[in-house]
């Protein structure tokens, strides 16, 4: 169908932070260079004028993930112009932290990015640990990276099947993607109590052990996995209709990525090498070495095709991480979780979560309560050049865009 | 990365006018922020961006922060004549400070991946002069960030393309995240109200039977 890829051209290539080591569009045919269906450009407003239509794409519309709202100015099926409206699940979580205890907003950061709750902990709570300088024993800190390693793996298995579901495959990839996460979140129920509101990490550590038997599981899952993403690869990745939806679909620059302050996966697939695991080297990433995958073309398949690449890098960390986890204390005897108190000051800590760099800046003044809370959600910063990925396109491939973006409504509106 | 005093004597030289100054950070975080007058702002955060030692590329977060009117006491040392002997007493000065917001700006580097530089403006009051340089001109990345800080802190963003409310709805009053904001009245009857709720109660029973 299409020609494989070939590996001397560093072009076709993502490189590794260091800028040593490579690493390929998979073994699947890729083809880096062109694309299979070619579009033609469409003429907007020719002769038309006057016949555009404003349609209000939101808050009650299946394909934009949530109560997200766009109001998009249509010329024939082409967008002229897209406005989105946030909002409607804006709670003021920020004022309600700024009123309550530190560890009180604990289990609330679970509700920003439901998907991922364990990495919403992690960020929270590292900010915290910078404020306060707490350190976390070794334990904790492995069991922080396998169950945050496992999120991005969760994580980004629903993003391919719903994408999948924007473009109209009903069903069979969500499916799928769905019965793997159920995998996963069985893992995550046996160890922290709940399968999406975890409400685990804790300031200095993890609320509780690991349960007897919960590493053999972990294992099997991860053991199993592979064979998965290879099925859903055989499935998905070479599959001529989703090439044809998502190829030179919502392209975005490197450039343009930077200023507008674009994190995560869609960064990468804009081919700009900046993963905060590499970056920041907070937690054990030091440790274990895995690979930056990196987009060439910043289209909707680079995107896709990223992810599927960065859950095989995920179970790259996780098959060492789970053999390797010492026997300890999984929290600091010294921290405190009654009475809290910083010491005035402030602190920015961000990780790397699945959606981009999820971010925490606190002042504390001393008193048990913050006195500045702020989330930098990935989600909504994400969003910020959606018009201009989307300008010039059709309605359909617009759904695509977005959906490429990967957002949670409860991280956007707060 | 240099440290911060040599980036700012380095500002200082390249935007002739800009008053800099370090706001000091004694969490063990240690993340020190830049404080710039808002006049000078968009030139400082341009060098900042620019400059080819620090090419701060990203902004990565950018807030807001509501500091209310404040007694502020220091003890001072002072030398006082008591019974008729010399004597250092010390005296506690009380200084009115008053209220100001703040936009706080994180900056990192993607192409040399160091950071952050922290950049913070000051409004001189919390009324009316609540005015700041957007630097939306310079990361697209504020775009929306300032926006917000603007809908919940109501800081004016001086130069920002399209200023207006991002997730509170066009008709709302007040801005929500400020440390005075006090909540609407939402008033819905309790069949057995107490505590608060039973003081809310009386004031709303009182202003029916006035109707009544």
């Amino acid at each position: 169908m299409t020609a494989p890829v070939d590996t001397s051209d560093p072009k076709q290539l993502g490189a590794d932070t260091d800028g040593t080591q490579f690493m390929t569009f998979h073994d699947l045919a890729y083809d880096a260079g062109k694309t299979v269906f070619q579009r033609k450009a469409q003429p907007v407003g020719q002769g038309r004028e006057g016949e555009l239509l404003e349609v209000a794409m939101g808050p009650q519309h299946p394909s934009t993930h949530g109560v997200f709202r766009m109001d998009v100015v249509l010329d024939g099926e082409t967008v002229v112009k897209l406005k989105p409206v946030f909002g409607y699940l804006h709670r003021n979580h920020e004022k309600i932290a700024e009123n309550t205890s530190y560890l009180g907003s604990m289990p609330y950061t679970d509700r920003l990015d439901y998907f991922c709750s364990l990495t919403n902990n992690w960020a929270y709570a590292l900010s915290v640990e910078k404020l306060a300088g707490l350190q976390v024993p070794e334990r904790a800190e492995y069991i922080r990276l396998i169950t945050a390693e496992l999120t991005r793996v969760l994580n980004h298995t629903c993003l391919a099947g719903f994408l999948l579901q924007d473009m109209g495959a009903l069903g069979t990839p969500l499916m799928y993607a769905f019965r793997e996460r159920e995998k996963i979140l069985d893992l995550i129920e046996s160890l922290t109590g709940a399968r999406m509101m975890c409400n685990y990490m804790r300031f200095g550590g993890c609320r509780c052990d690991l349960p007897a038997g919960w590493l053999d599981e972990a294992k099997k899952v991860v053991a199993e996995y592979p064979k998965f993403l290879d099925e859903f690869d055989a499935l998905l990745s070479g599959n001529e209709i989703l090439m044809a939806r998502t190829q030179g679909v919502g392209k975005l620059s490197a450039e343009l990525a930077i200023s507008a302050g674009i994190t995560g996966p869609m960064l990468r697939a804009s081919g700009v090498d900046y993963d905060l695991r590499k970056v920041d080297n907070y937690g054990l990433y030091s440790r274990y070495p895995f690979r930056v995958p990196l987009g060439s073309h910043g289209d909707v398949y680079d995107r896709y095709m990223i992810r599927m690449l960065e859950m095989r890098e995920s179970l790259k960390i996780l098959e060492p991480a789970l053999k390797d986890i010492p026997e300890g204390p999984v929290v600091d005897p010294k921290a405190k979780l009654r009475g809290f108190r910083p010491k005035p000051g402030e602190a920015y800590g961000r990780i790397e979560s699945p959606k981009g760099e999820l971010g925490f800046y606190l002042i504390s003044d001393g008193s048990p309560n913050p006195y500045r809370y702020r989330v930098r959600p990935p989600s909504l910063i994400n969003l910020t050049i959606l018009e201009d990925m989307c300008l010039g396109q059709t309605v359909a491939d617009a759904i695509v865009t977005l959906g490429s973006v990967d957002i949670v409504l409860g991280e956007v509106d707060r | 990365m240099e440290t911060l005093e040599q980036t700012k004597a380095r500002a200082e030289a390249a935007v002739p006018g800009a008053q800099l100054s370090v706001v000091k950070n004694d969490s063990p975080s240690a993340q020190h922020s830049l404080l710039v007058d808002v006049e000078h702002a968009y030139a400082v955060a341009k060098f900042l961006r620019d400059d080819p030692q620090l090419r701060l590329d990203y902004c990565s977060n950018v807030t807001g922060v509501d500091f209310l009117d404040a007694e502020l006491s220091e003890k001072v040392k002072v030398k006082k004549v008591v019974d008729g002997v010399e004597k250092e007493v010390e005296e506690v000065k009380k200084t009115k400070r008053a209220g100001y917001l703040e936009a706080v700006y994180h900056l990192y580097s993607m192409s040399l991946k160091h950071g952050p530089v922290i950049l913070r403006q000051r409004t001189p009051g919390r009324a009316d002069l609540v005015k700041v340089t957007s630097l939306t001109p310079l990361w697209r990345s504020c775009e929306f960030q300032e926006r917000e800080v603007f809908d919940l802190y109501g800081v004016l963003f001086d130069g920002h393309p399209d200023l207006r409310r991002i997730l509170m709805w066009d008709g709302f009053k007040d801005y929500p995240m400020r440390k005075d904001y006090v909540e609407p009245d939402d008033y819905e009857y309790e069949p057995t109200p107490h505590d608060e709720v039973l003081e809310k109660a009386k004031a709303h029973q009182a202003a029916q039977e006035v109707k009544a």
